[in-house]
């Protein structure tokens, strides 16, 4: 938490256009100089209940959602059921005022649509106005809304308040949305925005708000980033012109961006009937000679378990995309939770044979989705980009330069006709697909309708040609040899300048936060809080979950006294991933946990570590869990 | 210049071409109908003209799987049930490659429903033989799902409570434009269903009858079996749809009165292909997409220069 930053909550019934103002909003931000986060909240339902979005700004970095927020624009669930039905869920209507109470801070700004809304049915609200010093301005959004002419409009007078209230110049927004609408709805909403910006200075006494948009600039041009764009953008750049799905959120995202975008580029997007012919076609699409990829979420990828073994014993290279959501089962379906590691790492029947990333960041989620094509056309092996709902959907402000990158199209170890007629071959003509001696366990592959390439991909074992064969010898050559790729694979992970995990605080610390994925950003921020108030910390984030980076990761848990291990999930996975690859450590380990369907707030992290690591104590309440080293 | 030059180069071949001179101990066992498979494959790939590197043939998993040891060009031998979406993706990748795939009845119309209605429905430009015998036979004789209803096996000790599949009458109603039924007792014309199967520009579906003396001895060999296209006892319009289900639902019912019909039963050559229909909405390149990734002069395109300024 920065002294100066702004947060600010948008609350309301899922169809509100929550989404496309917020994000219309936090571009606004990012243009005049400030660093933004975003963090959406919704329920699994197309219209109504309850769902928000933050955006936080501030002239620093910003890495995670922060804690807490200091304004909210409540406008309330126009798509709420109706009243007059069964009243189980009670009124719903008000619950993007009611709900959102508990985490705005001290002396923050509620301003709520007095057209919809109606305060005096919240229990206690003057009360806790006044014990938190809350400003609160009812104003007829509705009212206005009908007024310009359609009430939809009633997000824009919303942000047109708020920006009177923060001391945020209407020009950004105005030109915003001038980029973004067309004409016909364009001047009706620069009319409503005005109106209701200038109501405010001149009817309502502003001057004891102090909750203002800081003043920040950047030094290069920034863009506006999620992670599903940039595991998208980093997938077309790698020359990815396949992708194979069927819907499931929130890995979606990443299948309308590329479904959508594709085509333009002469490539090819296949919706199926399941995920099991989703990874299947992405398999064909490889081995017929395309950059291909699918993915899903947990559930869908549960079927993906076939195709992607059949990837791993045929070497037939593939990006899988697993976008995890909180299960078991269905679970719950727009939350994010880290509980899909081992499902992604060992399923499928068999010794694994497969390459697992988990970025940490939007910037990681491009970088290590383009390393991850490269690794699976080079060692002819499945890549795994894994994250979760957190990171696909959160739009973090970026340096435009971190995307200006060139293409590599490669197929990697693929052969040529002209290199496949000095290539060895068995005497029917048939080339030797699968020699069992060769350089980092990699055997070139041809394309059908190659002269001279025809050979036999199998899931059975089978000889240098692909024939199904059951001899021992083979067996093990042919394992071995598979085996020798992940070996060269974590070999060159390791070997590059810029490693895929991520330090950061001092280079000597009493303790380390451990983290895998998206909780990387609040881990940094926890970290730099908790070295604030004195006690040395640093943080490994960690991206290569297969191959396991096992000597950074020592030399990380080695020049520290104990650490923490923060992870979203009720078992403690990547915890247990770290103790299992490194053999050793079960006394130093101990875990904070996560499973409620939020993320991490650093907060979180801080207070959690203070609590068990510092004072020894329990944890009270349901947020979090610790999980004590418990040996090896 | 086509990094693909197998495809389409007119090569004479004739059926030796398509056996692997290291020909694999055939695991099939004598008087297998799957030996009628192989031998009308190579016989209408003759008569086509399709040299084995032009030629994709995956399989699924059971006897028929063993296709791909004893048939020589590019093969992928899949995983249960899964050989129709690995091989309509190679066809949108490389359409010039000749793509068949080949699986059991329980691999096809069990396992593997789900994907024969959909690759039917989207009517890809490929050749789906179904080794029908009507029992598991690789698994040592459990029933399937074309077995009769009252089929005994270890695993329906008390005999089967289940009507049979409707192959025929299932493959209309998902799409397919092709669809016949001929068994390996009769291989002039399983060889000519075949080579009109491969010419066909949409989903071919072939319903291949196969005996297996080992596990359906009670099973017929298939014979005698009578042409529906050639005998004076039927008449209906091949490209009626309403005839052709008539015929089919007809046919499926006499398998198991003991009366063995094949022939052609649907055939819709106005349809469009999948890939037809996806270039003709923008969403499959003309050239095709395999050939770009061998082509050094392509300029690909960058992600910055496309999209970055709708995120500035």
């Amino acid at each position: 938490m920065t002294d100066n930053e702004f947060i600010w909550r948008i609350a309301g019934g899922s169809g509100d256009g929550i989404a496309s103002t917020s994000q219309n909003f936090a571009k606004a931000l990012m243009r005049s100089g400030l660093d933004v986060f975003t963090h959406r909240h919704y329920p699994s339902r197309i219209r109504g209940g309850h769902t928000y979005t933050e955006v936080r700004a501030a002239a620093e970095p910003v890495k995670s959602r922060g804690d807490g927020y200091n304004f909210l624009l409540a406008l309330g669930d126009s798509f709420a059921r109706n009243p007059q039905e069964d009243a189980y869920y009670g009124n719903e209507e008000i619950k993007p005022l009611s709900e959102n109470l508990d985490e705005l801070r001290e002396g923050g700004v509620i301003v709520y649509d007095s057209g919809l809304l109606d305060a005096s049915e919240i229990e206690d609200f003057d009360a806790r106005v006044e014990e938190n010093n809350w400003h609160v301005y009812d104003i007829d959004l509705r009212n206005m809304a009908r007024d310009v002419g359609r009430e939809v409009m009633r997000n824009t007078a919303g942000v047109g308040v708020t920006c009177a209230l923060a001391g945020i110049d209407l020009h950004w927004i105005e030109e915003l949305m001038s980029d973004a609408m067309p004409d016909k709805i364009l001047e009706p909403n620069l009319d409503i925005l005005n109106q209701a910006h200038d109501m405010m200075l001149e009817e309502y006494d502003i001057d004891a708000v102090d909750v203002t948009v800081p003043e920040g600039s950047h030094d290069e041009e920034q863009v506006l980033m999620s992670g599903s764009d940039a595991i998208a953008y980093g997938s077309l750049d790698e020359g990815c012109r396949f992708i194979s799905g069927y819907p499931m959120t929130p890995w979606t995202e990443v299948f309308t961006i590329l479904s959508q975008n594709l085509p333009k580029v002469g490539g090819i997007s296949e919706q199926v009937e399941d995920e099991i012919a989703a990874a299947a076609l992405a398999v064909g699409a490889s081995h017929a000679g395309a950059k291909a990829m699918s993915g899903s979420s947990g559930g869908g990828f549960a079927l993906m378990s076939e195709p992607l073994g059949l990837a791993e014993m045929t070497e037939t290279p593939v990006v899988l995309i697993e976008a995890m959501r909180a299960g078991p089962s269905t679970g719950m379906p727009t939350k994010p939770e880290q509980a899909d590691l081992e499902h992604v790492l060992y399923t499928s029947q068999g010794d694994s044979q497969r390459v697992v990333f988990a970025p940490g960041t939007v910037e990681e989620a491009y970088t290590q989705t383009r390393k991850a094509f490269k690794i699976a056309y080079e060692y002819q092996i499945p890549a795994i980009v894994l994250y979760d709902q957190k990171l696909g959907g959160e739009l973090v402000s970026l340096p435009a330069s971190h995307f200006d990158e060139e293409p590599n199209p490669s197929l990697g170890s693929t052969l040529t006709e002209a290199e496949l007629a000095e290539a060895p071959h068995d005497e029917s003509g048939k080339y030797s697909r699968f020699q069992h001696d060769v350089e980092d366990g990699v055997s070139p592959r041809s394309i059908p309708g190659q002269k001279g390439g025809r050979f036999l991909a199998t899931g059975n074992e089978h000889t240098p040609e692909g024939h199904i064969a059951e001899s021992t010898a083979n067996r093990v050559a042919q394992m071995d040899r598979r085996t020798q790729k992940l070996e060269a694979i974590h070999e060159e992970l390791a070997s590059q300048g810029d490693t895929h995990q991520t330090h950061y605080g001092p280079d000597e610390a009493t303790y380390g936060l451990m983290t895998f994925g998206s909780q990387q950003g609040t881990v940094e921020e926890a970290v730099d809080m908790l070295n604030d108030q004195g006690y040395s910390t640093k943080a490994l984030g960690v991206s290569d979950m297969a191959p396991y980076p096992a000597e950074e990761v020592t030399e990380f848990i080695e020049s520290v006294d104990e650490v923490l291990v923060i992870e979203m999930n009720a078992s403690a996975q990547f915890r247990g991933l770290t103790q299992k690859e490194l053999g050793q450590y079960g006394e130093k380990l101990s875990s904070l946990l996560k499973y409620n369907g939020n993320p991490f707030e650093p907060l979180d992290i801080v207070e959690g570590f203070k609590t068990t690591i510092i004072e020894g104590s329990e944890l009270s309440g349901a947020e979090t869990k610790f999980v004590p080293a418990a040996g090896d | 210049m086509s990094a693909f030059s197998a495809i389409g180069d007119g090569q004479p071949t004739d059926q030796d071409d398509y056996t692997p001179e290291l020909e694999p101990q055939a695991t099939w066992c004598p008087g297998c109908g799957d030996f009628g498979v192989l031998k009308a494959l190579k016989g209408a790939a003759e008569e086509l003209g399709r040299s084995p590197e032009e030629m994709l043939l995956c399989t699924g998993i059971g006897c028929s799987g063993k296709l791909n040891s004893y048939f020589d060009s590019y093969g992928f031998h899949t995983i249960h049930g899964r050989s129709l979406p690995v091989a309509r993706a190679a066809k949108v990748t490389n359409p010039g490659v000749e793509v068949i795939a080949a699986g059991g009845d329980g691999d096809g119309y069990g396992i593997g429903g789900n994907h024969f209605m959909h690759t039917a429905r989207e009517n890809h430009d490929m050749t789906y033989i179904v080794f029908n015998n009507e029992i598991f036979g690789l698994t040592k004789g459990q029933t399937s799902p074309t077995s009769p209803k009252g089929h005994k096996s270890k695993t329906q000790p008390s005999g089967s409570a289940k009507e049979p599949l409707r192959p025929l009458s299932l493959s209309l109603n998902a799409g397919a434009s092709y669809v016949a039924r001929t068994a390996a007792v009769n291989p002039n014309q399983a060889k000519e269903i075949l080579v009109e199967a491969m010419e066909h520009d949409g989903f071919a579906h072939v319903d291949f009858l196969t005996q297996c003396p080992t596990w359906n001895k009670d099973a017929k060999q298939y014979v005698p079996y009578i042409d529906v296209n050639d005998s004076d006892d039927y008449e209906f319009d091949k490209t009626d749809r309403r005839e052709a289900s008539d015929m089919m639902a007809e046919t499926e019912t006499a398998l198991h009165e003991g009366k063995v019909l094949t022939g052609r039963y649907y055939v819709d050559d106005s349809r469009p292909s999948y890939g037809q229909e996806k270039r003709a909405i923008g969403e499959m390149p003309e050239e095709p997409l395999a050939e770009r990734y061998f082509d050094d002069s392509y300029e690909w395109e960058r992600s910055a220069d496309l999209f970055l300024d709708k995120h500035k």
